[in-house]
């Protein structure tokens, strides 16, 4: 990670004002963002956006010949390229035929994105940004932090003082004084400008119209009152039929700012008659910018379904503390790493790629269903297949993937620092792992790991055996949480279930994976199925949600990156068997297979909230389980604020952003103590090992536990 | 229908009227130029794009009854307006929008440029939604095709919600009833 990097963030991270203003409206958007769908199959609707702009990507030649064709039809001039530079030329060329001097601008990324304009300012054209934001951030010099709303980390005295300064008056920091400071100001240029620059939202194949959406309705004036209206348009924009609007329109605004529908929508077909009766000078550039390689590429494509609307930086953790600065020049957010990875360059996107904790909840929002997470996933792979990993990641893998000794070394770790164990944890770890206690208390660990736990367990402790199940430990309940592991297999016992441990199994992979170590994922993934492979049983168990998705997804997902298809059918395989801990044991309880105990926890029934873990919500899509597992059990539940939001952990994340990860894991405290519950449950023991090791640092008792632990006890 | 739309619409900060004649709509246009001091003097001028409404009426005694109301008018008198009219081609009720064909400039400039915008439109034009209007109207008919859904906003500045940026602050909307509603 580069050093100017790391500053920038912690920069950002210093900022008030930013990490304020973007939790605070990221907090509020959760609520009326569902506010704005209610009644809306939310489902249904992406999925026929997804299918039209995955359409639309995939004929982007032939869409890009029918709009021109239809535009031009209608009196429009369309010019396409594929070279940023030659749309510059061409702008500047048009400017010049026409004598323009001053330019107003409506919102447009695409212009952005090819720097325009500091060369129209060059080639001495004067331009103004109108959106409000836009012109505010023109205004200081800056760079937009956020997609839709750009001058979102500024306050109203630091407007107030970029507005004095441009109307030589002492202006309060009164708002709608501000903005009406706003109106007048740029009334003026509106009137006065020779040509107006816009992007657009849509551009249909079918009749040769953009449609363009916004609030102030600058881009209103933009194309209506100066004479020349250029509009530079992503090729990525354009649909194929007039109707496909229809659910763009729904969801755009919905999805960007919670509105039913924004206050203007225009939607502009060839040239229509400018004031003095003539008609006006339409120009229509479409941006190729390598969007075309994009669609070209199989696991890219879908990238280009965008349709802009910035959710997916509303509702990201990691978003809504660092802003858009530390993402670079121009886009921002999820997508925004993956669209500068291609239109800017794939080395460029290195250091923004790591800031994704890989959490999932813009994948879950994204209203073009674009799989935000894996993208950026294949950005890492892709960027360590090219420069190779480091000799310290190469090193921690090297030992990870071999058990005995990755015990051993935790093991001696945890006992030199022996001194420093107190109340279960350890404050500081030698070597390479002793970033981890940076931010939390790390567990001790086990003495003996749950894998030999196991051995001395007797396995005869069913009275008649009813089905087999292969318990998948994972690395933190092998070394950390035997106790974990244990839980899990005396519920199962108690339904008459046996246990196999296949020894050979090992690390699920996810760690190499989510560094983009792709081969070693690849590696551990062939161990582990020839070790599970080795039992006869219908189900693979695991308490780790992360596990759990790499056996249901990731085996699949990897070898499919890597082309190593001989595995796929026994990854397969492993994927149908393979079952998380809570619904297994939900299954179980519905079947009457295991009984509760009756009123065992009636006389305190204590507080308890419950964390949803990333991947056991979104990937695996539980949550309603592991509560009732719970309530059944006589907890009394109560939820907290934002149950579903990362603890920070991300597996190595916390350990290469600890700054990220630290406030991210402090707001998680803060909503769990929030509730007055004494216990909060979960059913990763990533999430256990974060939060435990906050409250212990914070020297807070508040209990940490997994929900096998917690209802292990109340199983007859 | 017209609930929907009118709750819908006041949702989004415009402010929605009933009217069950043509005349009752003009009685009420002519009372609110007034009330709202439109003048014969720049910033206090109001434009009355061409419209259906307007068959018929006599915009000279109109001009007269309201110094300061202009039918002809040019970009810059448009913007030294206070108020706009302009009469609506459909309305859609789930969105609380009003959708014209704003192909002819002086409709975009009197809803566009003044600081308040008064939309006209038959009750009897009140679609359902989006899919529906796109049944009645579309590129063919329409070059400028405006959809406007409550005044112009912005929340660019700390995300306070704040009305009236580039287009108007205020958005009236007057429904009239009864087939040819639009007829004086």
């Amino acid at each position: 990670m580069k050093k100017e990097f790391r500053e920038s963030i912690n920069t950002a991270l210093q900022n008030a004002n930013l990490t304020g203003a973007l939790g605070r409206f990221s907090e509020a958007y959760r609520t009326s963002r569902a506010r704005a769908y209610e009644g809306i199959d939310f489902e249904a609707l992406r999925t026929r956006i997804a299918e039209l702009k995955s359409y639309a990507a995939s004929h982007l030649d032939m869409l890009a010949e029918t709009f021109s064709q239809n535009a031009e039809a209608r009196g429009a001039k369309v010019f396409r390229t594929t070279n940023p530079e030659k749309i510059k030329e061409y702008i500047v060329n048009v400017a010049g035929e026409n004598g323009v001097r001053s330019v107003v601008k409506s919102k447009s990324m695409a212009s952005e994105e090819i720097h325009l304009n500091p060369y129209l300012e060059d080639h001495g054209i004067h331009v103004s940004e109108t959106d409000l934001g836009e012109w505010i951030i023109q205004l200081a010099g800056q760079r937009p932090s956020h997609m839709v709303l750009p001058a979102i980390h500024m306050t109203k005295e630091e407007v107030a003082e970029l507005f004095s300064k441009e109307v030589h008056e002492r202006l309060s920091t009164d708002i709608p004084q501000l903005v009406k400071v706003a109106r007048n100001r740029l009334r003026t240029k509106f009137l006065n400008a020779g040509m107006g620059i816009s992007g657009a939202n849509i551009a249909v194949a079918e009749t040769g119209s953009i449609v363009i959406v916004t609030n102030e309705g600058n881009a209103r004036l933009v194309t209506t009152l100066p004479k020349i209206h250029i509009a530079i348009i992503g090729i990525e924009k354009l649909v194929a039929e007039f109707k496909d609007i229809v659910p763009i329109l729904t969801a755009l605004p919905k999805s960007a700012t919670a509105q039913l529908l924004t206050s203007y929508v225009s939607i502009i077909t060839g040239q229509t008659p400018n004031t003095d009766g003539s008609m006006k000078k339409l120009h229509i550039i479409l941006m190729d910018n390598r969007r075309t390689e994009m669609a070209n590429d199989p696991r890219f494509r879908q990238a280009l379904q965008c349709i802009r609307c910035a959710s997916c930086l509303n509702v990201c953790p990691v978003f809504r503390l660092v802003g858009g600065h530390v993402f670079g020049k121009v886009y921002t957010g999820g997508i925004g790493t993956i669209l500068t990875a291609w239109f800017d360059e794939m080395k460029k996107s290195e250091d923004i790629q790591s800031l994704c904790i890989q959490c999932g909840n813009c994948k879950e929002v994204c209203p073009a269903k674009i799989d935000i997470p894996e993208l950026i996933l294949e950005i890492r792979r892709r960027l360590v297949k090219d420069a190779g990993q480091s000799i310290t990641q190469k090193a921690i893998f090297y030992v990870v993937n071999n058990r005995r000794l990755f015990h051993s070394m935790l093991r001696t770790a945890s006992l030199t620092q022996k001194p420093f164990v107190k109340g279960g944890f350890i404050r500081h770890l030698p070597m390479f792992l002793s970033d981890l206690t940076e931010l939390r208390s790390l567990p001790p660990i086990a003495p003996v790991p749950f894998r030999d736990k196991f051995k001395e367990s007797s396995r005869s402790k069913i009275s008649k055996k009813k089905g087999k199940v292969v318990f998948f430990a994972g690395c933190l309940i092998d070394f950390a949480y035997p106790d974990m592991g244990n839980a899990v297999v005396k519920i199962l016992n108690k339904a008459d279930i046996e246990v196999a441990f296949p020894e050979d199994q090992t690390c699920c992979g996810a760690p190499a994976r989510y560094s983009g170590a792709y081969e070693v994922a690849g590696q551990n993934a062939i161990d582990n199925i020839k070790a599970l492979m080795k039992e006869d049983a219908q189900y693979i168990v695991s308490a780790c949600p992360t596990c759990t998705v790499a056996l249901k997804h990731e085996f699949i997902n990897t070898f499919d990156s890597l082309g190593k298809n001989d595995w796929l059918p026994q990854a397969r395989e492993i994927a149908g068997r393979a079952m998380d801990f809570s619904t297994f044991v939900k299954k179980l309880a519905d079947e009457g297979r295991l009984t509760f105990k009756d009123g065992a926890l009636e006389k305190s029934s204590p507080l308890l909230t419950y964390h949803d873990s990333c991947h056991m919500k979104r990937t695996l899509n539980v949550h309603d389980q592991p509560r009732e597992l719970l309530k059944k059990s006589g907890f009394d539940l109560v939820e907290m604020f934002e149950s579903d939001m990362c603890c920070g952990m991300g597996g190595t994340y916390s350990l290469k952003l600890p700054e990220i990860s630290s406030p991210i894991l402090q707001r998680k405290l803060k909503n769990i103590r929030s509730t007055s519950a004494s216990i909060v449950a979960m059913d990763c023991p990533g999430c256990v090992m974060q939060i435990k090791g906050g409250f212990d640092k914070e020297g807070v008792a508040i209990k940490v536990m997994h929900t096998a632990e917690l209802i292990e006890q109340q199983i007859e | 229908m017209f609930d929907i739309f009118k709750m819908r619409a006041e949702a989004v900060n415009a402010e929605v009227h009933r009217f069950r004649s043509g005349s009752a709509a003009l009685d009420f246009v002519l009372r609110f130029l007034q009330k709202e001091g439109v003048t014969d003097n720049p910033g206090s001028y109001a434009v009355w794009a061409d419209c259906r409404f307007l068959d018929g009426a006599d915009r000279k005694q109109l001009s007269e009854k309201v110094p300061g109301l202009k039918f002809d008018f040019s970009r810059e008198t448009a913007a030294e307006s206070k108020i706009g009219i302009t009469q609506m081609d459909w309305a859609v009720a789930d969105t609380g929008s009003l959708v014209q064909d704003s192909t002819a400039v002086e409709q975009r400039l009197a809803s566009s440029l003044p600081l308040i915008h008064v939309a006209l439109a038959a009750t009897d034009r009140l679609l359902a939604d989006l899919p529906s209007l796109l049944t009645k109207i579309g590129p063919k008919e329409s070059g400028y095709m405006a959809v406007i859904t409550g005044p112009s906003r912005t929340a660019d500045i700390e995300r306070v919600l704040t009305i009236g940026v580039h287009g108007p602050e205020r958005l009236i909307i007057i429904f009239v009833d009864g087939p040819g509603a639009m007829d004086q």
